[in-house]
């Protein structure tokens, strides 16, 4: 049966949810204490959102720190899918696995509302499942979502198809409408909205389904 | 010229006879520690002196109701195995003076006591007043308090889930944040502040204990603002006795708490809020009957050269206090070693003393070390319990019979009647999409709605297809015209809330927000409220199982308005499907259900309603609390809703509760959730458009012949209104809005006004 580890760090607090949301899709889930070193016999991990250490200092500054982030680069480097969501996101940044960095939101307020995205690569883990052009319906919740990055690195971005996911309509300011992106291989994947509060119309939207069916399922690059 | 220095317990907020009392039970001189104890523990706030022999009269018993009032929070059986816990508190003055961390560390105290209980906070609320939004310092107060509640409750885990907003000039130098919080938990693991079993240990886990907050309850919390600028002119003065909160130290308790309840690691747990370590230690060993030692060198400090007294009533955040067996020290240490939480072993469960009618008691005694210096020795239960309970002085406001003969339901309208609606809408949405409403993947229904409407499911709790609804209801306009009535006309607002998401009302909490009761008409508003409470749970065959009562809310001299807030946790049997929302559809039926007029002599009285305050007509009188009529147009309601939520297929495709602004304004925030208008007849004038009365619902429907029949079976009255289409709102001759000015108005009203410069 696939495995899917999500990282625990204190103060994370969306575990539980992506835990649910594996759940759901017919795969396993474990938590993985921040304070391991490694990480074996998983096929995917997910850093899930809330605030990692308090997001003392700036989200995801201590917690790129934790041991488990050196196992969590292995994983990524040896081509493991890895996911970060919202918080998870920000440590994936901080941490260096993706580029770019999430800053304070425009309106310099917390935002929690649905917003509307459109798939613009179907080559990562997360977005392999669904199309080009696909507009999904899956909520923000954060404070510091609004991407940023230097000119250099988002001609790069585009050049690689690395832009997983835009808004459609731009909530928080981010650089180019981003919601989500990619490493250079695919693998590893970051976005602020939150998939796994999208698995269900009685919570108001299961747009989320076909982005964590793609990642819970897809077969590990290059191992 | 010198006066002679105030006596200590008068400085500590203690009266001479109370100085008796205390003499009397320790059949000694109090030393100074052991006042300061006093002071805390009798305070208004921690003993509820002036309210507890109204509070009586509340029902409290339902078959299932497994905690009632007194306890940290009322809990119900749920069903499938699931308990529901609610508390509801205030953190008014806290907020006047230091709105972000006032309101922050009110959401970090209502969670404790709810997972004191065993239940892990699934939801909060929250209930705010201010001032009118023209005054720059009410800008400043509502910006400080959402971004507290904001940046507390995201960050420690909980979604808020809805809530109220009310701008009254009562609330200018003194206004009130409540805070609900909800919590869930398997029934078997129920858990009460009991400290048990002697030679078991106290243990403090969480925050280290420093100066904030010390005499929070007594010097903030139970007197009022007494400078002529209200809570302006002590800022600074009183700035000290605010907390000061740090979610993430309470998100690692929460977990580190819930994980020792879950392997069974604790006897007892207490949450150290109002009156701190004293509080906690007073009340786990009164309720156990056995006796307490605290040490207080084995406290953990925060600054250096801390007195006893301040050790012992700091109100520092983040901390509970867990009685454990000895041989559990060590995984209880290793487990909170994990959570990064501090735990100190600063209190031992001893034998109960034996008073001199040969009776035991437990007490408490603050030693220097155990086994050394007793510095305190007082039985734990005069602390906790037996504080002296005054029934004050009450008596009818003199001016109350000029305000009802000032009524403003013969009013004639002035200007237009669209504008006169628009100036009533607001969309609260600027508040509440700064909170995170779904964390947990539980919420159907978020903020914003009649009620809020959640699954019944979380980490660690059995399967359930039940869903929860919880809303918060208070109508100071009422109240200010009739405590009694506008009481119970307040609960049954809460129940027809609760009915549009298809859920029947369980449970009551309340959160009594009164002025100073050292004023008789204060005293008979809280007296006349408390009874119309009691009416309507018992017309509604509700209990209320917990509360809080906030008194000394005033400013100058003035009290606000009377406000008790009710908290309605209500359920639904099966939620598979999400009910019903305000946005109807293109050639739609619209019905009102329920009596198309007021019961008494009034058919649409305008005292009191939305529509008199804004032309600053205040007077006037409000309709009778008729639970006869109310009660089965609520029941059929229910049923419709509840039905389309456990998945059947049905003719209704919108519901809303007609509340503040009434039916004109039910009806504008359908069109304006939707984007399309309606038509709808003639109604009766002005008074029938903004008449506010509960028990009244705007439906939808597809196939208005088959839903009147039903409607009839059940024999409630309904109201054909009109059809669902075009781009205008037109209510007879009266009312004709394009749906886009609607929108537009109802969804900048709050920002513009936050906006505004003076």
């Amino acid at each position: 049966m696939t495995r899917i580890g999500v990282v625990v760090f204190p103060g994370s607090n969306c575990e539980y949810d992506a835990l649910a949301a594996v759940a759901a899709l017919g795969a396993q889930a474990d938590f993985i204490w921040h304070s391991e070193t490694s990480i074996t016999d998983f096929d995917g991990v997910i850093l899930p959102g809330g605030f990692a250490h308090g997001d003392y200092l700036r989200p995801g500054a201590l917690a790129r720190f934790s041991p488990v982030m050196e196992a969590v680069a292995n994983f990524a480097n040896d081509g493991g899918p890895v996911l970060g969501i919202c918080n998870g996101f920000q440590v994936l940044t901080e941490a260096g696995l993706l580029p770019g960095a999430l800053q304070k939101n425009r309106g310099l307020t917390f935002i929690c509302e649905p917003t509307t995205l459109i798939v613009e690569s179907t080559r990562s883990v997360l977005t392999r499942g669904a199309t080009k052009g696909q507009e999904l319906v899956i909520p923000i919740n954060h404070f510091s979502g609004a991407y940023t990055c230097d000119d250099e690195t988002l001609r790069s971005l585009e050049e690689n198809d690395q832009i997983v996911l835009r808004y459609k309509e731009n909530p928080n300011g981010s650089v180019g409408d981003i919601a989500g992106v990619s490493n250079v291989a695919g693998n590893v994947v970051g976005l602020m909205p939150h998939p796994e509060r999208a698995m269900s119309t009685l919570l108001g939207s299961a747009d989320g389904r076909v982005l964590l069916d793609g990642f819970v399922f897809a077969p590990a690059l290059a191992r | 010229m010198s006066s002679a220095p105030e006596p200590l317990h008068r400085a500590l907020g203690l009266t001479d006879s109370e100085l008796d009392d205390i003499r009397s039970v320790l059949r000694r001189d109090p030393n100074p520690l052991e006042l300061a104890l006093y002071g805390v523990m009798w305070s208004e706030h921690c003993s509820y002196k002036s309210s507890r022999i109204h509070l009586k009269r509340l029902p409290t018993e339902a078959p299932h109701v497994l905690v009632g009032p007194g306890e940290n929070a009322g809990v119900i059986d749920a069903g499938d195995g699931i308990a529901v816990a609610i508390r509801i508190e205030s953190h008014n003055h806290p907020s006047a003076i230091e709105p972000y961390q006032g309101a922050a560390t009110g959401v970090g105290g209502i969670l404790r006591d709810v997972f004191t209980m065993g239940a892990r906070p699934l939801a909060l609320m929250d209930p705010l007043f201010f001032g009118e939004l023209t005054d720059a310092r009410q800008r400043w107060l509502v910006e400080g308090v959402v971004s507290g509640i904001s940046g507390y409750g995201n960050s420690v885990g909980v979604p808020t889930i809805g809530g109220e907003l009310t701008f009254d000039e009562c609330y200018s130098s003194n206004p009130l944040v409540n805070v609900l919080c909800a919590g869930a938990l398997p029934t078997d693991r129920l858990v009460l502040g009991i400290a048990s079993g002697v030679g078991n240990l106290a243990v403090l886990l969480g925050s280290s204990t420093g100066r904030d907050g010390i005499g929070g309850v007594s010097v903030l919390a139970s007197a009022g603002f007494s400078g002529e600028d209200g809570a302006e002119s002590l800022d600074d003065a009183k700035r000290p006795s605010v907390q000061v909160g740090d979610p993430y130290e309470e998100k690692r308790l929460i977990e580190a708490c819930l994980e020792l309840l879950d392997r069974g690691l604790v006897v007892g747990i207490q949450d150290l809020g109002g009156a701190g370590l004293v509080c906690a230690t007073s009340e786990t060993a009164a309720r156990g009957g056995v006796g307490m030692d605290v040490d207080i060198t084995a406290v953990p400090l925060r600054e250096e050269g801390m007195q006893p007294f301040e050790i012992m009533t700091s109100e520092s955040q983040e901390r509970m206090l867990a009685i454990i067996t000895p041989e559990s020290w060590p995984t209880v240490a290793q487990l909170c070693a994990k959570w990064e939480v501090r735990a100190s072993i600063v209190g031992h469960v001893v034998e109960p003393s034996v008073d001199a009618e040969g009776k035991p008691f437990g007490m408490l005694r603050i030693r220097r070390g155990f086994g050394g210096e007793i510095l305190a020795e007082v039985p734990a239960s005069s602390l906790a319990d037996e504080a002296p309970l005054y029934d004050r002085p009450r008596r009818r406001p003199e001016s109350l019979d000029a305000v009802h003969a000032d009524d403003p339901t013969n009013d004639e309208p002035e200007g237009s009647p669209n504008e006169d609606l628009l100036d009533l809408l607001i969309d609260p949405a600027w508040v509440y999409r700064q909170y995170d409403s779904q964390l947990f993947l539980n919420t159907v229904v978020g903020p914003g709605r009649d009620a809020a409407l959640l699954r019944l499911a979380g980490p660690g709790l059995p399967f359930s297809e039940r869903g929860i609804a919880l809303s918060t209801d208070s109508n100071p306009r009422w109240c200010a015209l009739d405590p009694r009535v506008g009481t119970a006309l307040t609960v049954a607002e809460s129940v027809a809330n609760l009915a549009c998401v298809g859920a029947t009302a369980k449970a009551v909490v309340n959160c009594l927000n009164f002025g100073n009761p050292e004023h008789p008409e204060v005293m008979w508003q809280l007296s006349e409220s408390i009874d119309g409470m009691a009416e309507a749970c018992n017309g509604l065959g509700l209990p209320v199982i917990g509360g809080n009562v906030s008194l000394y809310n005033e400013s100058g001299g003035n009290d606000i308005d009377p406000t008790p807030v009710v908290g309605l946790l209500g359920v639904v049997d099966s939620l598979i499907a999400p009910p019903p929302g305000w946005a109807w559809n293109q050639g739609d039926s619209l019905v009102l259900v329920g009596t198309r007029s007021a019961a008494g002599e009034v058919p649409f009285p305008l005292g009191g309603t939305r529509w008199a305050t804004r032309r600053g007509r205040r007077g006037g009188n409000v309709p009778p609390f008729d639970a006869t009529t109310l009660a089965p147009t609520i029941a059929f309601v229910t049923k419709e809703i509840a039905a389309i939520c456990a998945g059947s297929r049905s003719d209704v495709t919108a519901v809303h509760d007609v509340g503040a602004g009434g039916l004109a304004t039910a009806l504008a925030e359908m069109a304006a959730s939707t984007g399309i208008g309606a038509e709808v007849a003639q109604l009766t004038g002005h008074g029938e458009l903004f008449a506010e009365f509960p028990g009244r619902f705007v439906m939808a429907t597809s196939n208005v012949d088959a839903f009147v029949a039903r409607a009839g079976e059940a024999g409630v009255p309904v109201v054909a209104l009109g059809t669902v289409g075009g781009s205008s709102l037109k209510i007879g001759a009266a009312i004709d809005l394009k749906v886009g000015d609607i929108e537009n108005r109802r969804r900048n009203a709050l920002e513009d006004a936050l906006t505004s410069a003076d």
